[in-house]
C-alpha cells in the first residue's frame, strides 16, 4: 500500500463522504417523519403532535445545514482528485450529479422555506403539502446520488467514443434494475436510522422523567416504524446481494471471504481474513449454508477469489467485516423493535428500565449500518472506480502530488474536527433540552440559513440588535 | 470546430452564473473583509445584519457553477480543479469556516473572537484565491490530453498575487457600497470613508499589476482585430469609477454599490472578450470542452424548469428584505 496520490485521494474521499452521508441520511428520514407527524396532527388536531413536530423541525434544520456545508466540498472532489474520471465519464456522471444539485436547490428555494418560516403565513393544508414536498425532495436528491453510484457499480446505457464514456440510453442509466434495488435500500436505511433516533430520544426522556407526553409519541411511533420497516429492509438487502452476485462476483466472494471455489459452499460466519496467504484465520463456518444464501439451494457451486486475476480482486478485510457489521445491526434493530413492541403490547414498555437503556444506546445503529453498507459497496467495487471500465488508479488527476493530497487531507480532517464538533454539540443540545418551546420565526433567516435554527430565536442571528421583526 | 447551440446555451448559463456569483457573494465576502477592520461590536453586528438573509443563497451559485461545469463541460471542470487544487482547497475551507462562524458567533461570548477571526480570515482567503485564479487564467493554463499539465504551484506568480490582492480590495469596495446601501448613521459614514480609499487602492493595485508583472505576450493569443468593439467594456468600467466618485461626493447611497457592480461587470466582460472562444485560456475551447449533445439535452429539461425557479427565489428573497436594515424587515 503506497502513499501515492491515488491511495491518499481514496482516503480523503472516504473521509469526506463518510462525514457527509450521515446528515443527508438523517434528513431524508426526518423529512418523512416530519411529514408523517404533521399529517397526524392535521388528521387529529392533537396539539401534542405540533410540539413534537416543532422540536424535530429544529433538529432537521441544523442537520440539513450541516449536510449542505459538507456537500459543497463533495461537489468539487470529482474534479480536484479524480480528474481523469471526471473527463472520461463526465458526460454521464455530470448530468446525474447536476440534477442532484438542481433538485437540492429547488427544494431549498421553495417548500423548505415554507416549512421553516411559513407556518403562520399559509393554510394548515398547504403547510402539510410543503412538508410532503420537502420529504419528496430529499428522496429525489438521494435518487440522483444513487443513480450515479449505481451506474459506477454496474455501468449500463453507455457507448465509448474516442476513449470517452458517453450516454447512449438515459432511461437505462437512470432507471436501471440495479438502481431500482439500491435506491429503496438506501431510503429504507435512512428511514430506519431516523426511526431508531426518534425512538432512542423518546426512551431518553422517559428515563430522565421529562417530556412524558412527547416522549411517548416518539417512543411508540419510532418503535412501530422500525418494526414495520426492518423486514422490508432485510428483503431489499437480500435483493442487493443478488445483484452483487450477478454483476460483481469478485465483490461477493470478498464479502464472503471465500478464497477457493466450493461446491457446496460453506458460509463463513466469522474469521480474520489473511489476504497475504489467501486464507481465513479463526474461521467459524457452517457447511452448505453459503450455497443456500447465494443460490437458494444446498448444493450450488460458488466461485471463490482464486477465479479472478489478482489485479481484479477487491480487498477482503473491509468488505467482509463491514458487511457483517451492517447485517448484524439490521438484526439488532429487528430484535429491539420487535421485543419493544412485545413489551408495549404487554403494557410494560415504559417501566422496563433496562430495555429503555438498550433502546437509548441503540440510537447510532442506523448511522453505523449505513456507513458499513457503503464501505462494503465501495471498497468491494475496487480496483475499479467505474466497474469494469476504469480502474481507480487510472482515474486520479495526473498533476496531483503526494504532498498535495497529504496537505488537503490534513486540512479537511482538522477543519471537520472543529466544525463537526460544534454541529454535533448543537444537535446534542437541542436533543438534550427536548421539546420546550414552539419554533419561532427568526428575523433575517431564510431557508438557506438552516443553521440559524440551532438555538433559540433571540440568539440565532444577532437580530436582537436590530429593531425589525 | 463550432460549438453546438446547446453548448452555447450552457456556456451562457454558466457565464451568467459566474457573473452573478461574483457580484452577490462578492458583496458579502467584502463585508466579511471590512468586518475585520473594525473592533466596534455595534458596527460588526449591524454589518452581519446587512448580509444575514443573503450570504448562503449567494454561495449556492458556486454550487450551480460547479455542478453545471461538471455536467456540461466536464473537461473544464477537470482541468480547472486539477490546476487549482490547493487554491480550491483553501477556497472550500474558507467558505466552510466563514459560513459556520457566521452562525456560531452569536452563540458564545467566550468563543466569539475565534469565530470573528474565522469570519474575517475566511472571507479574505476565499477572495484572494478567486482573484489569484483569475490572474493565473489570464496568463494561461497548460493542458495535455485534456488534463492540467503544470505543477501544483503553477498558478503562483507575481501577477496572480497582485490580482488576488486586487480582488480583496475590490470585494471590500463592493461590500462598502452594500453597507452604504443597507445602513444609515455612523456605520454608513464609516463605509463612505472606506470607499474613498478602497477605490483608489483598487486602481493603484491594477496599475501596478499591469505595469510590473503582466506578461504582455499573452495578448497575442487573442485576435483583437475582429473584436475592437470589446474596448467599450474597459471604457464603461472607467466611467463607472467616475460615477462612484460622484456618488461618494454627493452622498447618493445607491450609487457606490451599483457603480461598483457596473465596474465588475465590465471587467468580467472585458475578460470574456479576451478569452473567447476559450473556456480554459488558451488551451480548451467551448466546443472542445462541451459534453455530447445527448448529455446537454438531458440536462436542458431540468435547466429550463429550475433556473427560472432559482431566479425567482433570489429576486423574492432580495425584495422581502429590501431597504435599509432595521426598516425593511417584515
Amino acid at each position: 500500500m503506497d502513499f501515492d496520490p491515488a491511495f491518499l485521494s481514496r482516503i480523503q474521499f472516504a473521509f469526506l463522504i463518510s462525514f457527509h452521508i450521515i446528515f443527508p441520511s438523517f434528513t431524508i428520514g426526518l423529512g418523512a417523519w416530519l411529514a408523517t407527524i404533521e399529517g397526524a396532527r392535521l388528521a387529529t388536531g392533537n396539539p401534542l403532535y405540533r410540539r413534537v413536530f416543532d422540536f424535530w423541525l429544529k433538529v432537521f434544520a441544523v442537520s440539513f445545514g450541516m449536510g449542505v456545508v459538507t456537500g459543497i466540498v463533495m461537489a468539487f472532489q470529482f474534479g480536484t482528485n479524480w480528474g481523469v474520471m471526471a473527463q472520461k465519464t463526465g458526460a454521464i456522471q455530470g448530468p446525474l450529479l447536476g440534477y442532484e444539485a438542481f433538485t437540492a436547490f429547488m427544494l431549498e428555494a421553495t417548500f423548505f422555506g415554507v416549512m421553516l418560516l411559513g407556518r403562520e403565513r399559509v393554510s394548515p393544508r398547504f403547510y402539510f403539502f410543503a412538508c410532503t414536498m420537502v420529504s419528496l425532495g430529499t428522496m429525489f436528491s438521494s435518487f440522483w446520488i444513487l443513480a450515479n453510484n449505481s451506474w459506477m457499480q454496474v455501468p449500463v446505457g453507455y457507448t465509448i467514443v474516442d476513449g470517452r464514456i458517453i450516454p447512449a440510453d438515459w432511461r437505462e442509466i437512470v432507471l436501471g434494475p440495479v438502481m431500482m434495488v439500491r435506491w429503496p435500500h438506501m431510503l429504507l436505511a435512512a428511514f430506519l436510522t431516523t426511526g431508531m433516533c426518534v425512538m432512542a430520544t423518546g426512551a431518553w426522556y422517559v428515563l430522565r422523567g421529562i417530556h412524558r407526553a412527547e416522549a411517548r409519541v416518539m417512543l411508540h411511533w419510532g418503535l412501530a416504524l422500525v418494526a414495520i420497516l426492518i423486514p422490508m429492509q432485510l428483503y431489499f438487502g437480500h435483493l442487493t446481494g443478488e445483484y452483487v452476485l450477478k454483476h460483481q462476483p469478485a465483490k461477493f466472494a470478498a464479502i464472503e471471504a471465500r478464497w477457493k471455489t466450493e461446491q457446496p459452499a460453506a458460509e463463513v460466519l466469522f474469521a480474520i481474513p489473511d489476504e497475504a496467504n489467501e486464507r481465513n484465520l479463526f474461521a467459524i463456518s457452517v457447511p452448505k449454508l453459503g450455497s443456500m444464501i447465494a443460490s437458494g439451494n444446498w448444493t450450488a457451486k460458488e466461485v471463490g477469489l482464486e477465479e479472478f486475476p489478482k489485479e481484479d480482486r477487491p480487498p477482503v478485510l473491509i468488505p467482509f467485516f463491514a458487511f457483517r457489521i451492517m447485517a448484524g445491526l439490521g438484526l439488532l434493530m429487528l430484535a429491539v423493535s420487535w421485543f419493544g413492541n412485545f413489551l408495549r403490547w404487554r403494557g410494560r414498555l415504559e417501566t422496563t428500565r433496562w430495555f429503555l437503556w438498550a433502546m437509548f444506546l441503540a440510537f447510532p445503529s442506523g448511522f453505523i449500518a449505513i456507513l458499513a453498507g457503503w464501505f462494503t459497496a465501495e471498497v468491494g467495487r475496487q480496483p475499479w472506480i467505474v466497474y469494469g471500465l476504469l480502474r481507480t488508479k487510472d482515474a486520479v488527476t495526473p498533476s496531483l502530488t503526494t504532498g498535495d493530497v497529504m496537505f488537503s487531507l490534513v486540512c479537511y480532517v482538522t477543519v471537520y474536527a472543529v466544525v463537526y464538533s460544534f454541529g454535533l454539540y448543537y444537535i446534542y443540545k437541542l436533543l438534550h433540552e427536548g421539546p420546550t418551546e414552539e419554533a419561532k420565526a427568526i428575523p433575517g433567516a431564510t431557508a438557506s440559513r438552516p443553521l440559524a435554527f440551532a438555538d433559540s430565536a433571540e440568539t440565532a442571528t444577532g437580530s436582537q440588535l436590530q429593531d425589525g421583526a | 470546430m463550432e460549438p453546438s447551440n446547446l453548448a452555447l446555451f450552457w456556456a451562457g448559463v454558466i457565464a451568467v452564473a459566474i457573473l452573478l456569483y461574483t457580484i452577490l457573494d462578492g458583496f458579502d465576502l467584502g463585508v466579511g473583509i471590512l468586518f475585520g477592520t473594525t473592533n466596534d461590536e455595534a458596527h460588526r453586528a449591524k454589518m452581519m445584519g446587512t448580509i444575514a438573509p443573503y450570504w448562503d443563497g449567494n454561495e449556492t451559485w458556486l454550487v450551480v457553477i460547479g455542478a453545471g461545469l461538471f455536467a456540461a463541460f466536464p473537461d473544464v471542470y477537470a482541468v480547472f480543479l486539477g490546476a487549482f487544487y490547493l487554491p480550491v482547497l483553501l477556497l472550500l475551507l474558507g467558505l466552510i469556516f466563514r459560513g459556520v462562524a457566521f452562525e456560531f458567533r452569536f452563540r458564545s461570548e467566550r468563543m466569539r473572537p475565534f469565530w470573528d477571526w474565522g469570519f474575517f480570515l475566511g472571507s479574505m482567503l476565499v477572495t484572494f484565491v478567486q482573484g489569484a485564479a483569475v490572474g493565473a487564467m489570464i496568463h494561461g493554463v497548460p493542458v495535455t490530453n485534456g488534463q492540467y499539465a503544470g505543477s501544483p504551484f503553477g498558478w503562483l506568480h507575481p501577477f496572480p498575487i497582485f490580482t488576488g490582492i486586487g480582488l480583496v480590495l475590490g470585494y471590500a469596495l463592493l461590500g462598502a457600497g452594500w453597507i452604504v446601501l443597507k445602513s444609515d448613521g455612523a456605520l454608513r459614514d464609516w463605509a463612505y470613508h472606506r470607499i474613498h480609499w478602497l477605490a483608489r487602492a483598487v486602481l493603484v493595485v491594477l496599475v501596478l499589476a499591469f505595469a510590473l508583472t503582466f506578461d504582455y505576450s499573452v495578448l497575442a493569443r487573442t485576435d483583437w482585430e475582429s473584436r475592437r468593439w470589446g474596448l467599450v467594456f474597459p471604457a464603461i468600467g472607467a466611467l463607472a469609477l467616475v460615477g462612484m466618485a460622484i456618488g461618494v461626493h454627493r452622498r447618493r447611497d445607491p450609487l457606490p454599490f451599483w457603480m461598483t457592480v457596473v465596474f465588475f461587470a465590465s471587467a468580467y466582460l472585458s475578460l470574456g472578450v479576451m478569452f473567447w472562444p476559450y473556456m480554459i485560456p488558451y488551451s480548451v475551447t467551448v466546443a472542445q470542452a462541451a459534453a455530447p449533445d445527448a448529455s446537454l439535452q438531458f440536462l436542458f429539461y431540468g435547466g429550463v424548469v429550475i433556473l427560472p425557479v432559482i431566479a425567482a427565489y433570489t429576486i423574492g428573497v432580495y425584495s422581502v428584505f429590501r431597504g435599509k436594515v432595521g426598516k425593511g424587515y417584515g
